[in-house]
């Protein structure tokens, strides 16, 4: 019976190229529109894949403005049954106040498991995991693809420097996830209405935003792109093969 | 990949399914040096036509839109790229019934197979269906899925073998050159084309490339939201894309079609969505297609739960996943038709706002309209021409589509009236009308009575001759009152608002040669005389009909309906000389006309004005100046209504004014304010008179309306030959008056046709004419004069004679009826006594 709570962030969707805000404080959305992060939408998986293989229960939090609800609700329709809203422009608010935020909401509900993503699509900065486990005084595990638990343990696994990593550390604790060690799954019809009908409990931040700010975001020069044309039709086959080969697709 | 070629015959803007039909129909037609840009890659562009859900459903009460359709159907099949699945549009309410009765007799009128089933035929076709949550459904076993990208490579390869295209994606157009009036030069991202002409059929971007030229493209990218459910087991075990009918939740604005394993669902049910054209992402901003915009989920919730009642099992299959969402980007606008033709600028086209199911079927027509000067399907509806200044603002566009795109699935009466953006043109009299309670309808932005409240006292004059409709849809936008001011007009006289006339004068040097060249009536008449006459196409089909008054011996002003007025100026226009020394001014912002007619119409103006207005010293036809008081009237003696009168052509600043007189001297002769209820409808139906867009169209030859005169004109004019042939050939429909001799339903309720409805052999036998049509009403309404309730509708000329009884099929029952003229002639006082 573990109580996971998965945090994610309302994020522009960065498939595309990336376009900033007047202003060069965000990225702005209204052509990729927003999503959840592909590290955070796999923290959710992880987490409900989690509460149903221990009889527990996940829940979602996030930290933002009202139309974060959206992804709240994308993580309802995809398992979640309880979700936190807490209610602050997320711009203003840097990984410390984030992180002060969320472990106000541990503490509150002691949730046994805190699944965060690698890092934020949109701010990059890495912290929020560690920070968070600092203030709760907890063990953390960052960067792991795969969780799960067993008994009173969590066990996280990723790819290292070295060859495959595995961790056990005692709960409660703190894993940051990255995308790849499961597939996120899409939300089903009667999943969406199920969520859409899930009252969700809206908070204030305990504090001002306290923490560095940013100045302004800078976009680099787009990369030039390098197009080699290798040939045309059945004559290409053999560069094409050459190529597959050098490139470790195909066995030499 | 193609170099962007320095010049060409015609570049044509968009690979979507509209640029590649065109193209293909262009090479057909014997075009060459065709050049084809798209700034996306091919074979997925990434315009609208790259997520269309590529359904096709054939019947819509349009028959424009119906044979565009049906001629894209058989064109989709020919390249074997249309799947069979049939479709059902299903009615949860009794309300939708009516509707899918209605639809029936368009249907029947076309002549697509349909019928009306239940539930359970449904649930045999669709297992997954809920039969509890709809009452009936309208099955079109015709109805089918194509590939529209697979078919644009198969059209534009055609037009690439002959070697008379050549097609440059990733290339974007970033200017036009106009010189003289005319398209002259496209700028690219890959250099200039020097060109003679250019097609703009860039669906959503299509505004944006007409402002490059000065031309508005009224459309407005609009969001129809999408979502792919699946894998569903139901569908995952049956091979190929689609094995089950598609099926339309009319009353909830969603379809669900599937699509190999998946179920797609689509709403029209959301708020209007819409979008700026310079908005649309480009190509690298985008993340799955420029035109496939972020899902907004809050909009869908609504439907997707109505979906899933209608297909619980299906929806919440093990396994069924929402994996694919978009806002999709379509172009919608004002009037809900396509904009194709030619645009003001000489030789730069337009062909957009287009679906997936007209697409092929434009394609050829406007191919045909640039070759030949006209298509063999009749596309005037669509024609850019059409709109007024008013109707070109992007903000009429934005307030009308987001009236309008709730209605996409919509239960819409024929007559039913915008709500935004009215008062757009006022006539000068409209305070005066407000305060006599003027039920206003619009025509070309102007606001037209159509009825007066103050006249209700004359419904307890008039009692049963004002023909009551019972029931509701019948009587739906109209009064009894139309049918009470058309007795007392001919009892004694009406005063009627024309302002919505569009008025041309052409004078110049060249002024007769160019009404001579575009009217089929002698134009070449005495300075004072009025003509009455039909404008044709090369192939002698109508353009329009309108009224010329010369008012001198280089000047001419025309007279046309609003609604039709500005592709007719257009039509004026284009056989200007090019000298220059011979212009067109529309006057039609500075002069009002104002209708007087009835038996008292004489002494009410006589009263009025000290000129003659005798029959022998103003005749029948023709126009001159009069002195009403203090105000100069251009008094024209013609009619519409078949009663003694005029028209009188009255500057705007003293049209008030003359309305004002004109009541007040009527009064007492007992006439009243009368509005375009009789105009438009009663008084024209008791006398036969055609109007265009009803029973004349480019379909449609002077023949077979029944409007030969004994001779033709030695002048030229444009349609000439195909005229004289016309004659000579019998025709293969003919123009009909009919009248509806019993009313009564099934029900016990009377039952008055509104227009639309197939005429079928007494037994409910399908009957057809010489073109294959099968006769439907054009125009039906009250004939208050007669008692009767009259219908126009060509039939074929075995079933032309007069006395034959046929039968009206009117939501889904027959009535009687008997065929009262075979030619112009009215019905109404036939001999044409009144008028003088």
């Amino acid at each position: 019976m573990v109580d996971v709570l998965v945090c994610i962030k309302r994020v522009v969707d960065s498939s595309s190229e990336v376009v900033l805000t007047e202003d060069d404080q965000a990225v702005d959305g209204r052509f990729a529109g927003f999503t959840t992060s592909a590290h955070e939408e796999c923290a959710v998986e992880l987490a409900v894949r989690i509460a149903a293989a221990t009889g527990g229960t996940a829940s979602v939090l996030t930290l933002g403005d009202a139309d974060a609800t959206e992804q709240l609700r994308s993580a309802l329709a995809v398992g979640c049954t309880a979700a936190t809203h807490i209610v602050a422009d997320a711009q203003t608010f840097g990984p410390a106040d984030v992180a002060r935020e969320i472990a106000a909401v541990v503490r509150d509900r002691g949730h046994d498991l805190v699944l965060l993503g690698n890092d934020a699509a949109d701010s990059g900065d890495f912290q929020v995991g560690i920070r968070l486990a600092y203030e709760l005084g907890r063990p953390v595990v960052n960067g792991v693809a795969t969780v799960s638990v067993e008994g009173s343990e969590v066990v996280a696994g990723g790819d290292g420097p070295d060859g495959h990593e595995t961790y056990r550390v005692p709960l409660p604790a703190v894993v940051t996830v990255l995308e790849g060690g499961v597939e996120p799954r899409y939300p089903t019809v009667p999943g969406r209405m199920k969520a859409k009908k899930i009252a969700i409990e809206e908070r204030t931040p305990t504090a001002e935003p306290s923490g560095p700010k940013r100045v302004r975001l800078l976009l680099l020069p787009p990369q030039p792109s390098d197009v080699q044309i290798l040939g045309k039709g059945a004559e290409a086959a053999p560069a094409v093969v050459d190529l597959l080969e050098r490139l470790g697709v195909l066995a030499r | 990949m193609a170099n962007v070629p320095a010049t060409a015959r015609v570049v044509v803007i968009g690979a979507g399914i509209v640029g590649n039909s065109l193209v293909h129909h262009l090479a057909r037609l014997g075009w060459r040096d065709i050049v084809q840009l798209d700034k996306g890659a091919l074979p997925n562009p990434g315009g609208s036509t790259g997520h269309a859900s590529n359904f096709i459903f054939t019947v819509d009460h349009s028959r424009e839109i119906t044979d565009l359709t049906l001629d894209s159907v058989r064109q989709y099949q020919e390249m074997g790229v249309f799947t069979q699945s049939g479709g059902f549009e299903i009615a949860r309410t009794e309300e939708r019934m009516e509707e899918l009765r209605r639809r029936m007799s368009s249907a029947r009128a076309w002549g697509i197979e349909a019928e009306l089933v239940t539930p359970e035929f449904v649930k045999e076709k669709v297992p997954f269906i809920e039969t509890d949550q709809f009452i009936g459904a309208f099955w079109t076993p015709g109805v089918g899925v194509v590939d529209s990208l697979r078919a644009g490579t198969i059209m534009r390869e055609s037009a690439m073998a002959t070697g008379a295209l050549t097609v440059v994606p990733t290339v974007e157009v970033t200017g036009m050159d106009v010189e003289e009036g005319r398209i002259r030069r496209v700028h690219t991202s890959g250099g200039d084309i020097e060109t003679e002409y250019v097609v703009i059929a860039a669906g959503v971007w299509s505004p944006k490339l007409g402002d490059m030229a000065g031309v508005s493209i009224p459309l407005t990218p609009a969001v129809h939201q999408m979502i792919s459910v699946g894998p569903c087991p139901q569908l995952a075990e049956r091979e190929g894309e689609i094995s089950f009918p598609i099926v339309r939740d009319m009353d909830t604005f969603c379809y669900e079609r599937q699509h190999g394993a998946d179920m797609e669902v689509g709403s029209y049910a959301h708020r209007a969505i819409l979008h700026e054209p310079e908005e649309i992402p480009s190509i690298e901003q985008a993340k799955l297609s420029p035109t496939e915009m972020p899902f907004t989920s809050d909009d869908f919730d609504p439907q997707l739960e109505q979906a899933y009642e209608l297909m619980p099992e299906l929806l919440g299959a093990e396994g069924a996943e929402m994996r694919y969402a978009i806002n999709g980007l379509l172009s919608l606008t004002c009037d809900g038709n396509p904009i194709l033709g030619e645009s003001l600028v000489k030789g730069l086209w337009t062909a957009a706002a287009v679906w997936i199911k007209e697409g092929p079927g434009v394609g050829r027509a406007v191919a045909e309209w640039m070759t030949d000067g006209h298509s063999e399907i009749d596309i005037h509806h669509s024609d850019i021409a059409r709109f007024h200044p008013h109707q070109m603002r992007r903000e009429h566009t934005r307030m009308r589509t987001t009236e309008s795109f709730i209605k996409t699935y919509g239960i819409i009466h024929p007559a039913e009236q915008y709500e935004s953006d009215r008062d757009q043109r006022l006539a000068p009299m409209h305070e005066s009308q407000k305060k006599l309670g003027a039920m206003f309808f619009e025509t070309a932005g102007w606001e037209r009575p159509h009825w007066y409240e103050s006249n209700a006292a004359l419904l307890e004059e008039y009692g049963d001759a004002v023909l009551p409709r019972e029931h509701e849809w019948d009587a739906r936008w109209w009064s009894p009152i139309i049918n009470a001011e058309h007795l007392r007009m001919r009892e004694a006289a009406g005063v009627i608002d024309l302002s919505a006339f569009q008025i041309l004068d052409i004078t110049g040097p060249g002024a007769l040669d160019t009404v001579q060249r575009t009217c089929v009536a002698q134009c070449d008449v005495a300075v004072g005389k009025v003509v009455y006459t039909p404008v044709l196409d090369a192939k002698g089909g109508f353009l329009s009909d309108l009224t010329v008054m010369r008012l001198g011996e280089d000047h001419f002003r025309v007279v046309t309906g609003g609604a039709h007025g500005m592709a007719d100026r257009k039509t004026f226009t284009d056989q200007l000389p090019s000298d220059g020394a011979t212009t067109l001014t529309d006057v039609t912002d500075d002069v009002s006309t104002i209708g007087l007619w009835g038996p008292r119409a004489r002494d009410i103006l006589a009263s009025l004005t000290d000129d003659d207005t005798s029959d022998s010293g103003f005749g029948f036809l023709t126009c001159r100046e009069i002195r009403v008081g203090d105000i100069t009237v251009l008094a024209s003696r013609i009619s519409y209504v078949g009663e003694l009168g005029w028209e009188l052509y009255v500057p705007m600043g003293d049209a008030a004014e003359l309305w004002e007189r004109l009541l007040d001297a009527g009064a007492p002769h007992g006439a009243v304010p009368v509005g375009i209820g009789v105009y438009g409808t009663t008084g024209r139906l008791e006398k036969g008179y055609r109007a265009y867009g009803a029973e004349l169209d480019g379909e449609r030859s002077i023949v077979e309306a029944g409007m030969q005169r004994p001779k033709v004109k030695a002048a030229d004019f444009v349609g000439r030959e195909a005229y004289l042939a016309q004659r000579e050939a019998p025709p293969a429909a003919v123009l009909c008056t009919l009248t509806v001799d019993d009313h009564t339903s099934a029900s016990g309720v009377k039952r008055y046709m509104l227009g639309g409805e197939p005429i079928l052999a007494p037994d409910g036998g399908t009957l057809t004419d010489g073109h294959g049509h099968h006769p439907y009403v054009t125009s039906a309404g009250s004939a208050p004069s007669l008692g009767k309730h009259v219908l126009l509708a060509y039939l074929p000329p075995d079933q032309a004679t007069i006395g034959n009884e046929l039968a009206v099929s009117y939501m889904e029952e027959l009535y009687p009826v008997t065929v009262g003229s075979v030619d112009a002639t009215g019905l109404f006082d036939p001999a044409n006594d009144r008028i003088h």
